[in-house]
């Protein structure tokens, strides 16, 4: 490992490290996020009653929407500490790598989000009575890359948006429309999975192929986003 | 007395600021700010609100980009590339009011690669903290979050500090033992811009008064006296 990726990793960790334990002290994040997903299972299972076959065919699509919608709430989050107290400043005249910051927030969410993920999906499975006829393993690289896919995004379009004066409409307008396609893929490969009807592969190789092109776009750009007044 | 043109050092520059403007919108911050400044030297900047000093410490610390001119740091036009050598103190605290004075510093500390825990040890001490204070910074007194600011701003034993309003809601006794480190600190070499209010409280530590008027600088002083009893 060179000294370069060396120090951005070292600096990952640290930041990385600091916002779990902010986050464990405030649970600002978990709360709101948990908060909302929870209002959208039970207002959708409200507002619905399907059988069991019709909820394998809409579950895809409600799982997934509540996670970015709830994702969302944490996103906002996600810098709203580092402008308290101009911390980002102590940041921006550091040494340390802009890609650092970058991948430390956006882990950070990725794990946060997660943890949404475990604690509704028993939720989702209860309510909508969910049983997959497909290959259900399917659903653990399906959720690592659909979760990466909105996080990575999110932290990056969360950023742009920091200085906006109404940065919280500001970033589900950017988000929603650029994570269209992971949606898309999401949506159907979930649904492939728990009607055992269709292969999810083809989604999944188009969702690993968004990841890796938004996840590669992020890191080039973020240094701009950083040091932008 | 000198112009700002006229450096009251001859020696090399250490900063060396030529034709510095800053516009936000319409609003011209710094109108074309021209001076250098020495090495080793405490300069007090002053001026009323509104004249420019924290833009013009945001430039030095590479926080804004200026819309036209240039800004020379040791050597080099690319801040980034020395900003160890700089220390930045803000308005703002610049700290998680979540966490300890500790997990603050030791946290910046990484940010600069410094793996010895005990350099935030030190700087607490070296500020009047004790390092073992476990409340979270949001418990603390205003004045003891400029102190702790200070210390991160030294964690990197930085060439040049640059510290705005470091006294401002500090008590009078914190303010002058505040001074007296950085009268040590100039002692060491280090150079030492001071963005006050306060200008008394630097009156024979300072070796140079910055004036600044509506985004330039309008005079340079070594006494503090010569412009606040004309």
């Amino acid at each position: 490992m060179s000294k370069n990726s060396g120090a951005t990793a070292g600096v990952t960790g640290v930041t990385l490290a600091k916002d779990l334990r902010l986050e464990w002290r405030s649970k600002d994040a978990i709360n709101s996020m948990l908060f909302f997903a929870l209002l959208v299972v039970v207002v959708f299972s409200f507002s619905f009653d399907p059988n069991a076959e019709q909820s394998r065919q809409i579950a895809g699509g409600l799982v997934w929407v509540a996670v970015l919608f709830a994702a969302v709430v944490a996103l906002n989050q996600t810098w709203a500490r580092e402008l308290r107290n101009q911390v980002l400043d102590a940041y921006r005249v550091s040494p340390a790598p802009a890609n650092s910051l970058f991948l430390a927030k956006a882990l950070g969410n990725f794990i946060f989000v997660a943890v949404l993920e475990m604690l509704m999906t028993p939720l989702f499975i209860m309510f909508y009575k969910l049983r997959p006829l497909g290959p259900a393993w399917q659903l653990i690289p399906l959720a690592v890359l659909g979760t990466w896919a909105i996080v990575v995004n999110g932290t990056f379009f969360a950023a742009m948006s920091l200085r906006a004066r109404s940065r919280e409409i500001m970033l589900p307008l950017l988000l929603f429309p650029v994570t269209i396609p992971a949606l898309l893929a999401l949506v159907n490969a979930t649904t492939a999975i728990l009607t055992g009807e269709l292969s999810a592969r083809f989604w999944i190789v188009l969702l690993t192929t968004y990841d890796v092109v938004f996840t590669i776009a992020c890191l080039l750009l973020f240094e701009l986003v950083l040091h932008a007044e | 007395m000198p112009s700002a043109s006229d450096p009251l050092t001859p020696v090399s520059p250490v900063i060396s600021v030529s034709a510095l403007v800053k516009q936000f919108g319409r609003f011209a911050a710094l109108r074309g700010v021209s001076a250098e400044f020495a090495p080793g030297v405490l300069y007090a900047i002053l001026g009323d609100n509104g004249a420019g000093k924290t833009t013009l410490l945001r430039a030095l610390a590479g926080l804004t980009q200026p819309t036209r001119g240039s800004v020379l740091i040791l050597g080099t036009r690319d801040v980034r590339a020395v900003c160890r050598e700089l220390g930045y103190m803000a308005h703002p605290s610049l700290l998680y009011d979540e966490m300890s004075g500790m997990e603050n510093l030791l946290y910046f500390a990484r940010l600069y690669g410094i793996a010895d825990d005990r350099r935030g040890a030190t700087n607490m001490t070296a500020v009047g903290l004790d390092p073992a204070l476990t409340r979270p910074v949001a418990q603390y007194s205003q004045g003891m979050r400029q102190r702790l600011s200070l210390a991160r701003a030294l964690l990197n034993d930085p060439k040049i500090l640059l510290l705005d309003e470091p006294f401002s809601n500090v008590d009078l006794r914190s303010a002058r033992e505040m001074v007296t480190l950085l009268a040590q600190m100039r002692t060491a070499g280090k150079t030492i811009f001071v963005v006050t209010h306060q200008a008394s409280l630097l009156d024979g530590t300072a070796d140079e008064f910055v004036w600044m008027e509506a985004g330039q600088i309008t005079s340079r002083t070594r006494e503090l006296r010569t412009l606040e009893t004309p």
